[in-house]
Formats: structure tokens, C-alpha cells, sequence
């Protein structure tokens, strides 16, 4: 084990539909302090702390009534001060969409370091020079001709509006960026946002009536959380709408979907994916009911993580420590995290509020905090001390 | 003119829990855009809560001049008039 690496304590950065909270675990792994609220009665979609600054953090946070914004703290959360000029869209064409809410913060690349990018819903990217505190769009995206085309209409949005979430930077490359729609699918930019293009072949589309040429839609899925391999960043992941799925971008650019390898009882639906920080072949999903009506609900009211070591060619079921019935909590899409520990620790929040976590890779399961609101985001935040 | 302004907690955090404030301005004719322009430099930050990018009211806040619920910045506000922004009852 190389102790050089770990971190000295681990801070849980988490959202809540009624503000934030901090969760801070000591080099041992135990409970170190709950603190919080803050913004309490706000939506906290996202809320992400500045891995290039440590103690830098953004959050989304939204309001029924006041409408979108973001605040930055340069002090861990000590203190907030408010986006100047909050993401919002400018007039295109006789459209005038309004941003609802502020659903995915970013940092941007490593030599970038004011940079971040937000998603918003409705479906619009926006970036700021300045670490937050004013954003302006990605023109290249929210003002292009198809844009509309991609990401539909009123019905092909979520229950609580459509969104463009899954920021990422390749760390490889600040100009490659990959971004996903739901709905609209993943689309790619290789000029910093300047130009867009759709990343969607070999993706099911099952909500969409096949083409009757048998040709595949170029855009329009539902992706739910894309995910880049941090260091190999030709590996690519995503929880789809529509199955669990992989690419290798070395060797082309057609997903396959890793999902049939999950048991058919449980099925291959849910919304976060994970990839480990060294290993691009160990992910994590936490799988939801899909069926029927789509409760969304955990299969069979038994939750349970599911992890694979080979890139998806099998699973394995983690449910150890998580109730064994009658529990019908499930996880959205930015509610699952990992931090860089040997033992690899990895963490969730449910959407009955509470923060569960492992520190064996997954194996094993316990409750840390158990009385929050609904859970809807965590990061992980490391201190070297 | 003298505007007469009541504003709901859910503002608190912009007005410093002002509720209730008179607003005296060198104006001869003002519409519900200039109260709120007025209000945004004494708060900063407070128009965008209520108003989107659009320039329309946000949806679940409702404004009120005298005791009509208005639906858009044009209407004209008179010399001692009252207006009042609510946070509107939704959600649980």
C-alpha cells in the first residue's frame, strides 16, 4: 500500500433538495462531523469542490421561487458569496428559453484554472473564466441550428425537466469536452465548444419507434451519466435510459452495451455509473427498477450496488449492510462517488435521504448519515494534510 | 413619486429581512420594471430572483400592484401606490 497516497480526511460534499451539507471522515474512516445546513430550503443540485484549488467549491443551488444561481466559497463552505451573473440564456431566434435550474457544475481542465462549465435545464452549457462568479454560454451548443433537434421537445425531457449533465473535460485535452442530454444523447466537442457532434452509435433508443430503413437514431437518447476514465481517457461508460454501455474510443466509436451481462431479474436500468480513479476496468452502478410503470425504484425493494472488474463482462451483487427488504430507495445520477484511498472507498445518497458508504471497494455497506433530505448529489473532497 | 413595497422572506437573504420599505423616486411616471430596477440597486442580486432573463415574472412568485396580480413589468405603478411581491404558495 502506498501510504504517500492517502488523504488525511475525506469531506462528503452533499445536495439535498433543501440545501447542503458536509460529511468529513478521518484518515481512519470514521465519523468525523456532520455540519450543516447550508442554504437550507434551497435545491442543491450539484455541489463540487475545485480539485486544481482545495477549500474552492461551487454549488448549484435553486429555489422553487428564486430561480437558478450559483454561489462559490473560497473557505470549504465557510462562507458564500453569489454568481455576479448566474448562467441564463439570450434570445435565439424567436426563442426565449428561461433557465430553470442549474443541474451539473465541472472544473474545468488542469491548465484552465478559473475555468468551470455548468448544465443546466432546460438543455444548455455555459462556461465561466472567472472560477463561477459570472457564466456566459457556449454559444457553439445552445445558439447552434440543430441544437433544437437534438434535444427535442416538451416530452423528451425528465419528470422535472429535461437536463444537460455529464460535463467532462478530457484531462488529456482542455478543447475535448463530452457532454450528455436527457433526452438529446452524448455529443463531443474537440474545439472547446466550438463545434458539436453527436456520440450515440450502437445505442438503444427502445421509448423511440425503430427506423423503417433499420438505421440507427443519430440523436435523441437518454443518456443518464457519462463518465471518462480519469487517466486511460479512451475509455468511455454511461448509464443509459437504455442499458449500461462502453466505448474504447482507440478502437471506434460504437457503444456496446455492457448491460446484457447484468442478471435479466434485475436488468440493466438506473441512473449513476462510476469508474474507479486507477482501474478502467472496475465501475460501479446502482441499478433501479425500469420495468412496468419504471417505479425507479430498487429492484424488488432490495438495493444493492452492483460492481464489475473487467470492464463490464460480468457483475458482481454488493448488498452487504443495506437493508434486505422493503426498501425502496434508489439513487439518482450524481449521487455516487469514489475517493482515491487503496481501500477504495465509495459512497451514495439515496432519494429517501441518507448517505451510505463503503470503504472495501463496494463489498460491504454502512450508514453514515440517515436523516437528510432527499439526496441529489455527492462528491468526494480530499485533504493531504 | 412614493412607492409603497412589501417583500416576501423568502428575499430575506438580498434585503437583509427588509419586509416593508418606501421607496422615494425622482420620477413623474414609473411602471413595475422601474420599482423593480430600484429595488435591484438598493438589493443587489433581487431582480433576478423575481424576473427572469425574459424580463417575466418568475413562476412561482406573483407581484401585485395595489391589490391586481400583474403578469408582466409594463404596468404603470401611480404616485403612492403599493406594490407587493409574494413567494406564491407551491410546492411541498
Amino acid at each position: 500500500m502506498n501510504k504517500n497516497r492517502e488523504p488525511a480526511a475525506t469531506t462528503l460534499l452533499i445536495g439535498t433538495k433543501k440545501g447542503a451539507w458536509c460529511l468529513t471522515l478521518g484518515s481512519d474512516r470514521q465519523l468525523r462531523q456532520l455540519t450543516g445546513p447550508m442554504h437550507l430550503g434551497a435545491v442543491v443540485s450539484h455541489y463540487v469542490e475545485d480539485p486544481r484549488r482545495p477549500g474552492y467549491q461551487l454549488m448549484a443551488v435553486g429555489s422553487g421561487h428564486l430561480g437558478p444561481s450559483v454561489f462559490v466559497s473560497t473557505d470549504a463552505g465557510e462562507t458564500w458569496r453569489e454568481s455576479t451573473q448566474p448562467p441564463a440564456f439570450a434570445p435565439v431566434g424567436s426563442t426565449a428559453r428561461a433557465v430553470d435550474h442549474v443541474f451539473w457544475l465541472t472544473p474545468g481542465h488542469a491548465s484552465q484554472p478559473d475555468v468551470w462549465y455548468a448544465g443546466t435545464s432546460p438543455q444548455g452549457l455555459f462556461r465561466s473564466n472567472d472560477g463561477g462568479m459570472s457564466w456566459q454560454e457556449v454559444v457553439g451548443l445552445n445558439h447552434l441550428a440543430e441544437f433544437v433537434d437534438w434535444r427535442g421537445g416538451d416530452k423528451d425531457g425528465t419528470p422535472d425537466g429535461p437536463k444537460l449533465h455529464s460535463v467532462i473535460v478530457d484531462p488529456t485535452d482542455a478543447r475535448h469536452l463530452l457532454i450528455g442530454m436527457s433526452s438529446g444523447g452524448i455529443f463531443e466537442s474537440h474545439d472547446e465548444g466550438g463545434t458539436w457532434r453527436p456520440l450515440n452509435k450502437g445505442v438503444a433508443m427502445d421509448f423511440y419507434p425503430p427506423k423503417e430503413d433499420g438505421s440507427e437514431y443519430e440523436y435523441g437518447h437518454d443518456p443518464h451519466c457519462v463518465v471518462m476514465h480519469p487517466v486511460h481517457s479512451n475509455r468511455l461508460y454511461h448509464q443509459n435510459h437504455c442499458g449500461i454501455y462502453r466505448m474504447d474510443r482507440d478502437k471506434g466509436e460504437t457503444w456496446q452495451r455492457i448491460g446484457d451481462n447484468m442478471p435479466v431479474e434485475i436488468g440493466d436500468i438506473g441512473f449513476p455509473m462510476l469508474v474507479h480513479p486507477r482501474d478502467p476496468e472496475t465501475i460501479w452502478v446502482f441499478p433501479m427498477d425500469g420495468s412496468g410503470q419504471w417505479p425507479r425504484t430498487s429492484p424488488q425493494g432490495k438495493p444493492a450496488v452492483y460492481r464489475s472488474h473487467d470492464g463490464g463482462m460480468s457483475w458482481q451483487r454488493l448488498d452487504k449492510g443495506f437493508p434486505v427488504s422493503q426498501a425502496w430507495w434508489t439513487v439518482k445520477r450524481q449521487c455516487m462517488a469514489v475517493d482515491s484511498h487503496d481501500q477504495t472507498g465509495v459512497y451514495l445518497g439515496t432519494t429517501n435521504g441518507q448517505i451510505w458508504g463503503s470503504f472495501d471497494g463496494g463489498d460491504s455497506w454502512q450508514g453514515l448519515a440517515m436523516d437528510l433530505p432527499q439526496i441529489y448529489s455527492v462528491e468526494v473532497a480530499e485533504r493531504a494534510e | 413619486m412614493n412607492i409603497t413595497v412589501t417583500l416576501p422572506s423568502q428575499l430575506d437573504d438580498y434585503t437583509g429581512a427588509q419586509r416593508h420599505l418606501v421607496l422615494s423616486l425622482p420620477v413623474n411616471t414609473l411602471t413595475l420594471a422601474g420599482v423593480l430596477d430600484a429595488l435591484e440597486l438598493k438589493f443587489p442580486g433581487l431582480r433576478f430572483r423575481v424576473v427572469d432573463e425574459h424580463q417575466r415574472i418568475r413562476r412561482h412568485i406573483a407581484m401585485f400592484v395595489g391589490e391586481t396580480l400583474v403578469h408582466d413589468l409594463t404596468v404603470p405603478v401611480p404616485d403612492g401606490g403599493r406594490i407587493q411581491i409574494v413567494g406564491a404558495l407551491s410546492g411541498g
